[in-house]
């Protein structure tokens, strides 16, 4: 907020008696901090646009990728993180808020927006946690490589899985008796480790157990890899087809067809580099955005024990607050250049 | 001993609650114009396909987006707007010049890998 002395001539301002930014030490090192900071981020998303251009179709797209929403379920295409995108916008707008509060030496509303600004990171930190969660633990359906060696993610609804009758015993389980619990873990478990086999599961325990379940609804297949030409392409399969040749996939008894999930080796929504991407840009953001809490943290209890009231400004709140706008527009890029794009 | 020659800048930077009161309602403005920007995005992003033909205009459309919200974000809320214009473009200009650079040239390398790319697969 300079400005209050334009009238002067340059021969004094450059002179040695005013600085030419008319800016505090303080602040001006913030800023320069942000630019080298906003640099390293550049560098990711470009790279993230390097790989990405080159990848072509094999790409996962946002809108496949992120549907869900806590307690709703599927079908809401980027509405989540839209949301923590607001939940962003409204906390970086508190935060200005305190800052401006913080010029007209009003303590008790620096407080209050301080405060403010605090839950709203969190807020965003828990919606990122939840995220990385859902990110990490998959879809029911994974993805799964076809009998031709094309490469497919699937959408639609998972029919559940009832339970588990065996048919041969196995060291625990006898014949007749019928499994309940940990349905969904056992399938998948067994699915990534070749033990389903012409509707049957094999158990850790060695039985053999046949799977009771409903019928699945609106499956769609997109073929990101096509086996026969071993190319990249965008061909959609759906209905009976899709569930014909994703169940002869999924049963074939062979390990490594399926995926469920990501971690750094392998992910169910495309090539490697895009769950590494994935972890990398976001958890990185995600750290400023957690510093940023910790350091909003420290500035409220000065505000609070009036540490910056006696000193006359309240400086430290605008200079944090530059940090805290840092992030959020950091997360502006992020959204379109990961999300969007 | 006190020094006489150091210039407090943070002290000049205090207001009353009549100049409060304009610079609040700036930011209210802002504030329902960036919202506003973000649920436009989300709702051309979730009703126009990546297939459509229309892609590439969505996309330039995407960044001028982003671009203008980053602009309020820097101009408004980091008060960038408000310093004098030697800071602002001791800032700007330098990261500019560099990402610019660094756009155009992993654009073109990314060309060139793709294309290569292609030809092995054939």
């Amino acid at each position: 907020m300079a400005g209050h002395s334009a009238q002067l001539d340059a021969k004094a301002l450059w002179g040695g008696k005013e600085s030419p930014f008319q800016t505090s030490y303080g602040k001006l090192m913030m800023w320069f901090f942000l630019v080298s900071d906003a640099l390293t981020f550049t560098g990711l998303l470009i790279a993230y646009g390097f790989t990405r251009h080159d990848a072509q179709d094999a790409w996962p797209i946002g809108e496949q990728t992120f549907n869900s929403m806590p307690f709703l379920g599927h079908g809401y295409p980027l509405l989540y993180v839209a949301l923590m995108t607001f939940i962003l916008i409204v906390s970086s707008v508190t935060m200005v808020l305190a800052v401006e509060a913080g010029h007209r030496m009003d303590r008790k509303g620096v407080t209050k927006w301080m405060i403010a600004t605090i839950i709203g990171g969190f807020f965003f930190l828990g919606s990122q946690a939840w995220e990385w969660s859902h990110f990490i633990h998959g879809s029911e359906f994974g993805k799964i490589e076809l009998a031709d060696g094309s490469m497919a993610i699937v959408k639609g609804h998972f029919g559940e899985i009832k339970n588990f009758t065996v048919i041969e015993s196995g060291k625990t389980h006898k014949v007749g008796a019928v499994i309940k619990e940990d349905l969904m873990h056992q399938f998948q478990h067994a699915a990534e480790q070749g033990h389903l086999e012409n509707g049957t599961i094999r158990l850790a325990d060695g039985a053999v157990a046949k799977i009771n379940k409903a019928h699945d609804h609106d499956m769609k297949l997109i073929i990101k890899r096509d086996g026969k030409i071993n190319k990249v392409g965008g061909k959609e399969i759906t209905g009976k087809a899709a569930e014909k040749q994703y169940y002869q996939a999924l049963y074939t008894g062979e390990k490594n067809r399926v995926t469920y999930g990501a971690n750094m080796k392998q992910n169910e929504y495309g090539p490697q580099q895009y769950a590494q991407f994935f972890f990398f840009i976001t958890g990185f953001h995600g750290f400023h955005v957690f510093s940023g809490v910790i350091i909003n943290i420290l500035i409220l209890l000065g505000v609070i024990a009036g540490t910056y009231h006696k000193r006359g400004h309240y400086e430290m709140v605008e200079k944090t607050g530059l940090y805290w706008h840092f992030v959020d527009l950091v997360w502006v890029f992020v959204f379109t250049f990961f999300y969007l794009l | 001993m006190e020094r006489d020659d150091l210039i407090e800048y943070s002290l000049h930077a205090h207001h009353d609650e009549a100049k409060g009161k304009q610079i609040r309602s700036k930011i209210y403005k802002v504030t329902i114009l960036l919202t506003l920007i973000t649920i436009v995005e989300v709702f051309i992003g979730s009703s126009i396909k990546q297939s459509s033909d229309y892609w590439t205009a969505v996309k330039i459309i995407f960044i001028l987006l982003t671009l203008l919200k980053a602009g309020y974000i820097v101009m408004v809320f980091m008060h960038l707007g408000d310093e004098k214009k030697y800071m602002r473009n001791v800032i700007l200009i330098p990261y500019f010049i560099f990402v610019l650079f660094l756009i155009f040239i992993a654009l073109w390398e990314a060309a060139a890998v793709g294309s290569v790319w292609e030809t092995m697969w054939q």
